[in-house]
């Protein structure tokens, strides 16, 4: 399981992070990615990094599917502190809650925060 | 599963964070700047001894000593890096950054 | 019990270097295991033999060097995160190596544990 937790463009943690996930999904493991805090905003509606000189990413995001990493989970008190909905993210997630994630990650041989 | 936390709980969310997610009876260790958050008195201290009701809670004990913290919360258990090994013997990790 | 370890720090700026040497060395004392460091993000730059800390300071990348040759530790930096900050084979410390992420997922599966140093 990756968690993601930075959030884009102030640091590299994210980007990275996605990079690895692709990696780790193409030797076919059964990979699932967690959005907790401030996560969450790599997934993001209408990101436009032009002016900042950095490439964005958030569409990479929607590619995830193409490698059968199909459980994106994001967690519902994040979502709701930061005033957002499941509209305002670029690609289809589960939101859960916190107690189901902690269920999953108890279930998990491997956790990467990013 | 071992929860390890390794910032302070006054600069980041971390400790907020990994609270919500750590079921009853998992053990949490504090490491590096983590230590702070199991200072006897601070603003965290009943967060803590929620925390403390349903799940073991350690401090890595190098950590503790390099910043000069010596007064823990009550319940509060110590290990060295020796015990930090125990603890990842004993459970699958989950290291919070 | 065989361990992995994840650092993505870079050497000195945080104290995760620090944290997952003082581990590895003490899980190595108790007849564990140590596979391999693999090293993300900016904890690349732990393999650079040409860091030169005051005379009085630890030398981050030859404990890296001491832990593979005396234990036989892999130390192995990503090469897409090594490329960006500009760590290459010319600059590595012995027993250092620049391998792909497939390498990280080898070691998440043929290890009991994986460890994350960072921030």
């Amino acid at each position: 399981m990756h968690v993601m937790r930075h959030a884009p463009h102030g640091t590299i943690y994210t980007y990275e992070g996605l990079e690895m996930i692709l990696i780790m999904a193409a030797y076919e493991q059964d990979l699932s990615v967690v959005f907790i805090g401030d996560g969450i905003y790599s997934l993001k509606k209408n990101q436009d990094t032009a002016g900042i000189g950095i490439k964005g990413f958030a569409k990479t995001f929607m590619a995830l599917d193409g490698y059968d990493v199909e459980k994106l989970y994001v967690d519902r008190i994040s979502l709701e502190e930061r005033g957002l909905s499941e509209d305002d993210l670029v690609v289809d997630v589960e939101v859960v809650e916190s107690s189901r994630i902690g269920e999953l990650m108890k279930e998990q041989d491997v956790i990467i925060h990013h | 599963m071992l929860h390890t936390i390794n910032k302070s709980p006054f600069s980041g969310d971390t400790f907020d964070t990994c609270i919500r997610f750590f079921q009853p009876g998992d053990p949490v260790l504090f490491i590096e700047d983590g230590v702070y958050a199991v200072q006897n008195g601070n603003k965290f201290s009943e967060v803590l001894a929620g925390v403390l009701q349903s799940n073991p809670v350690y401090a890595l004990k190098p950590d503790l000593d390099a910043r000069g913290i010596s007064e823990l919360a009550a319940g509060v258990a110590t290990v060295d890096y020796e015990g930090f090994v125990d603890l990842v013997e004993e459970h699958q990790v989950n290291s919070w950054l | 019990m065989k361990i992995g370890i994840l650092l993505k720090e870079g050497p000195y700026n945080h104290q995760a270097s620090d944290t997952a040497y003082k581990f590895a060395e003490a899980a190595i004392r108790k007849g564990h295991t140590v596979d391999a460091v693999f090293l993300y993000n900016d904890g690349v730059i732990n393999v650079t033999k040409l860091m030169d800390p005051p005379q009085d300071d630890r030398q981050i990348s030859s404990r890296w060097n001491e832990l593979h040759k005396e234990h036989g530790v892999e130390i192995l930096a990503c090469i897409a995160a090594s490329k960006r900050r500009g760590i290459s084979d010319e600059v590595l410390i012995d027993g250092g190596e620049i391998t792909g992420l497939g390498t990280l997922t080898d070691i998440a599966i043929r290890n009991d544990r994986l460890l994350t140093f960072g921030d």
